[in-house]
């Protein structure tokens, strides 16, 4: 049987935040309703723009923002009652940037060891052991365990985030775009030694990225989220070869993969950025939608699923025959 | 035939503590009408150092040296200082790596639009004001009358990324230098920028220098690129051919990193280039690509000079991929 490594149902995250000079605060709905089921060593790739609310249900699942509503299951237990020590052994991180989330002042046998020390998790020589054990396994040569973070490349440090994150064992890595500030030739690097450490441990991902092809890459399912709610949720082979809601054609659309000759793709996307403090009525994606009809300004579609793809949209394009190439 | 910009030979030191930074070494390029070149390279590689000395826009301590650096039928490198600024932001002008930071706070979005035009241009402030609101028809931004008395905090980065696009256009230049224009944006607004940079190319038949390390964009936008390693190019050509053909290891190893749907299988292992990129400080010789080469041999300490093929294409490498043709 497939365990369930994660699971979301129906959370929300509301931020109350100023409206501006002398006006009440009002709320934001950061994450409005998300239902995630994250299968134990399979890769979910999270995708959507900016401020679409991606690294607040990162956030929510690592227990370090409550949700408003709903609850989350990791383990087949409750978020809410376990203690933080114990969703840290299940539930690791990896923010984006490699420069500001290592501590510029620690050595970086202290930033690897960090989680063991902070929930005082065995002694100080099993901490050392553990630190050249975890080094080896990403990859860095043990010469650097007394070395700053500003003495390492971006590389590096990032392999150094991801050995702090590995050294507690745990079930489910959380990678906030993991790759988004190196270079091409470190991505690399570090996207192979992600896919290398999941067949090795069994690890369950969640990777959040605005690059759909580090995605398509890397995710076994993709959730593609709009102003805090998931519109589409397949495997990735029949995502990307069968978009079914307008907002995911045009993001997938527009990837520019590197074929000379293909020019610029024309999404037809409508450019009023949506204000996440005042969201459109019905479908908040109608505003910027080529298909919106009356319906889409006043209802709000439901997620539907129909053969393990799941689409909110009135008018969703037609399912074609299943991908058989994943 | 005359190029509208043409480098030959430019070099940029920069002075630090550590010792002397080389951050563009004899990089030589040109451009012409309604033409996009491409300077793709990873972090550090001096990309934007080249566009600020074409600008003469260097740090403070910077010494910038070259053969020629010619615009239209200006010698760049004895042009005074008056006449420079004159140039930039007229017929030369830039959209900086960060709009925020090249943004000014405390002025409204029209301001700021306006001010270099009436600097340049002997025109009235309503002429300007005209202009302002139909660039920012052009490049996508509606109601221009009430998001001209904006400021830039009340913009999202899309909507401030294309006001910086249109503020490099108030002049009609003749060349643009766009520097990372799209890096910081979502991948549905980076398209749309794109599409309105080169749209507006083609209408005022501009010359572009787009700065970028994203292959993708490349691909798609550019017609030649220059790829630089270390301050130095390694390879030009027509963007077809080197993708096609790459003849740098270095172009090659970049072409594997990143994964191209439909061409790499998904969880497959990518190509990597391993090691990183050394900081050209001090005394440097040889290929600077050396030390993280899988063709490298014994030979690759000696200088290696940039080889011509035919007018555009060339590559800085000792190792001559087979059959290859060297055209005199
Ligand atoms: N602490 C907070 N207080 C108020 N609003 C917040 C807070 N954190 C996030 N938000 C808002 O919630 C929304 C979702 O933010 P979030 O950081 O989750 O987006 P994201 O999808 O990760 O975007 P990006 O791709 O830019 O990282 C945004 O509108 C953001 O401004
Ligand atoms: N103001 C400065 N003072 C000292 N060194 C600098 C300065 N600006 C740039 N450099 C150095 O010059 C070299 C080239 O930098 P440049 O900014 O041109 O890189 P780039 O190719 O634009 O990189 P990126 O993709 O990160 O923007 C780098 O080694 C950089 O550290
Ligand atoms: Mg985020
Ligand atoms: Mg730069």
């Amino acid at each position: 049987m497939i365990q369930t490594a994660l699971q979301t149902e129906q959370i929300t995250k509301t931020y109350m935040v100023s409206g501006g000079a002398f006006r009440a605060k009002r709320p934001l709905r950061a994450v409005n309703g998300v239902s995630l089921k994250v299968p134990t060593g399979s890769v979910l790739g999270l995708v959507g723009e900016s401020g679409c609310g991606k690294t607040t249900v990162a956030k929510m699942l690592l227990g370090l923002e409550k949700c408003t509503s709903g609850d989350i299951r990791i383990a087949d237990a409750s978020l809410k009652s376990l203690s933080s020590k114990q969703v840290a052994r299940y539930v690791q991180p990896i923010f984006q940037d490699p420069f500001s989330s290592l501590n510029p002042r620690k050595r970086i046998r202290k930033i690897i060891s960090l989680p063991l020390r902070a929930l005082g998790i065995g002694t100080p020589a099993e901490w050392d052991k553990k630190v050249d054990e975890i080094m080896e396994v990403v990859g860095l040569p043990s010469r650097l365990k007394d070395n700053y973070p500003n003495q390492l490349s971006g590389g590096q440090r990032q392999r150094v985030a991801v050995a702090r994150a590995l050294i507690m064992r745990p079930e489910v890595v959380l990678c906030d775009e993991p790759t988004s500030a190196l270079d091409v030739s470190v991505q690399a690097q570090i996207l192979n030694l992600l896919i290398d450490l999941q067949t090795e441990f069994n690890l369950t991902y969640v990777v959040i990225s605005h690059d759909l092809a580090v995605v398509e890459h890397i995710a076994t399912r993709v959730a593609v989220m709009y102003l805090g709610r998931v519109v589409e949720e397949a495997a990735t082979a029949e995502l990307f070869h069968n978009p079914r809601h307008p907002y995911t054609q045009a993001l997938l659309k527009s990837i520019l993969s590197p074929d000379p000759g293909l020019g610029l793709p024309r999404t037809h996307l409508g450019i009023a950025y949506p204000n996440p403090i005042d969201p459109p009525s019905g479908c908040t994606f109608h505003p910027r939608c080529p298909l919106a009809d009356e319906t889409c300004t006043q209802q709000e579609p439901q997620p539907e699923r129909e053969q393990d793809h799941l689409v909110a949209c009135f008018k969703p394009s037609p399912s074609k025959e299943k991908t058989h190439d994943a | 035939m005359k190029h509208l910009l043409e480098v030959k030979h430019l070099f940029v030191d920069l002075p630090l503590p550590a010792g002397m930074l080389h951050a563009v070494r004899d990089v030589s390029f040109h451009l012409d009408m309604g033409e996009t070149l491409s300077l793709v390279g990873e972090s550090g590689c001096g990309k934007s150092i080249t566009a600020l000395a074409l600008m003469n826009i260097l740090p403070p301590k910077a010494i910038r040296r070259a053969e020629i650096l010619r615009f239209e039928d200006t010698d760049l490198l004895r042009l005074p200082d008056e006449q420079m600024a004159q140039l930039r932001g007229a017929k030369m002008a830039m959209i900086f790596q960060e709009p925020m930071t090249s943004l000014d706070p405390c002025y409204t979005i029209g301001n700021q639009l306006e001010e270099a035009i009436l600097e340049h241009k002997g025109i009235s402030r309503h002429q300007a004001r005209e202009r302002a609101v139909y660039l920012l028809d052009k490049v996508g931004i509606t109601g221009a009358d009430s998001r001209l008395k904006q400021y830039p905090h009340q913009l999202s980065g899309g909507l401030r990324q294309r006001i910086m696009i249109a503020m490099g256009l108030m002049c009609g230049p003749s060349v643009i230098i766009a520097d990372e224009p799209t890096t910081a944006l979502d991948v549905t607004i980076q398209a749309q920028i794109l599409e309105l940079l080169a749209s507006l190319q083609r209408e005022f038949n501009m010359g572009m220098i787009l700065i970028t390390h994203d292959l993708g964009v490349v691909a798609r936008v550019a017609d030649r690129l220059a790829i630089m390693y270390c301050g130095q190019v390694v390879e030009t050509g027509y963007t077809a051919d080197v993708f096609a053909n790459p003849l740098h290891p270095y172009t090659r190893g970049l072409l594997d990193c990143i994964p191209v749907p439909g061409k790499t299988k998904p969880g497959d292992k990518l190509g990597s280039i391993a090691g990183i990129v050394p900081t050209p400080i001090g005394d440097l010789f040889g290929c600077s690509f050396r030390n993280r080469c899988p063709q490298a041999g014994a030979d690759c300490v000696q200088n290696v000079d940039l080889l011509e093929l035919s007018p555009g294409r060339a590559f800085r490498c000792l190792d001559r991929p087979e059959g290859l043709e060297v055209s005199s």
